[in-house]
């Protein structure tokens, strides 16, 4: 029952800030009825097995997002000049089983999710205790065995608990 | 200012069309499959990204600013998702990557 309120108010400021409609009651009402519909299907979806709420802290998750865009932006140009400049920046294509350290299967996956995000490397398989990455450089992979990411997120993480 | 804003909207398309364009060069120009997801992941990320706030700073305080928004953080969240799934059922059908050594 909660979810299914969680989920209705979301998906009515979801379809608010969508269509922009604050003052047609007709649509209005048509837009609560969508929402009421989804809000019913999707916690019948989930409805055996709810999934965990996690107490987010915000304030981590804003400073990890930041750090990541940084990160993002400079591995983006890392690959544009591998892309333009072969010559002076080889590629050298490889891959290794890196080891994590996250706990929850949320924090497993947003740090795959970080790793596919980051241009230069991808997470191929995700399994309980390591994550298998192909990366396009081996310095990009050495940055990533190095591990500061995995700490981050771990660190957020350890903040929800 | 909305000079200043016009300028900094005009450098933040151009550079998003510069690094869609890398993009799209990288997928031909790298030797596999695997390589050129990362070619692809230069498109999704930061061209994706520039070119969208250049249209934010365009569009400025609206609702349209914040459906922006909204489609960028989507689309943040959803195309490693793409990315990993091609990347995993390549792998599980036994499409082996070319590695350097």
């Amino acid at each position: 029952m909660r979810y299914f309120l969680i989920l209705f108010l979301l998906l009515c400021a979801f379809w608010l800030l969508l269509s922009g409609y604050w003052d047609n009651d007709l649509l209005l009402a048509f837009g609560a009825a969508s929402s009421l519909l989804v809000a019913w299907i999707g916690s019948r979806l989930i409805g055996a097995d709810p999934p965990r709420s996690y107490p987010v802290s915000i304030v981590r998750i804003t400073a990890y997002s930041w750090w990541l865009l940084v990160e993002i932006v400079k591995a983006n140009i890392d690959v544009v000049k591998r892309i333009w400049l072969p010559k002076e920046h080889p590629i050298s294509p490889c891959m290794a089983r890196l080891p994590l350290s996250q706990v929850s299967g949320v924090a497993k996956a947003a740090y795959a999710q970080s790793i596919t995000l980051t241009p230069g490397t991808v997470a191929i398989e995700v399994t309980d205790d390591d994550v298998e990455v192909h990366a396009l450089t081996k310095e990009g992979l050495d940055a990533l065995r190095e591990g500061e990411m995995d700490r981050r997120v771990t660190s957020v993480e350890k903040g929800h608990r | 200012m909305a000079l200043l804003l016009d300028l900094l909207s005009f450098a933040m398309l151009l550079g998003g069309v510069f690094l869609g364009i890398s993009g799209a060069v990288g997928v031909i120009r790298f030797p596999d499959f695997y390589t050129r997801i990362h070619a692809a992941g230069v498109t999704d990320t930061l061209s994706a990204g520039l070119i969208l706030g250049g249209l934010m700073l365009q569009a400025g305080l609206t609702l349209v600013t914040l459906k922006l928004a909204f489609i960028l953080m989507f689309l943040w969240i959803t195309s490693p998702v793409a990315s990993h799934a091609l990347a995993r059922a390549a792998m599980h059908s036994g499409w082996h990557p070319r590695l350097s050594d």
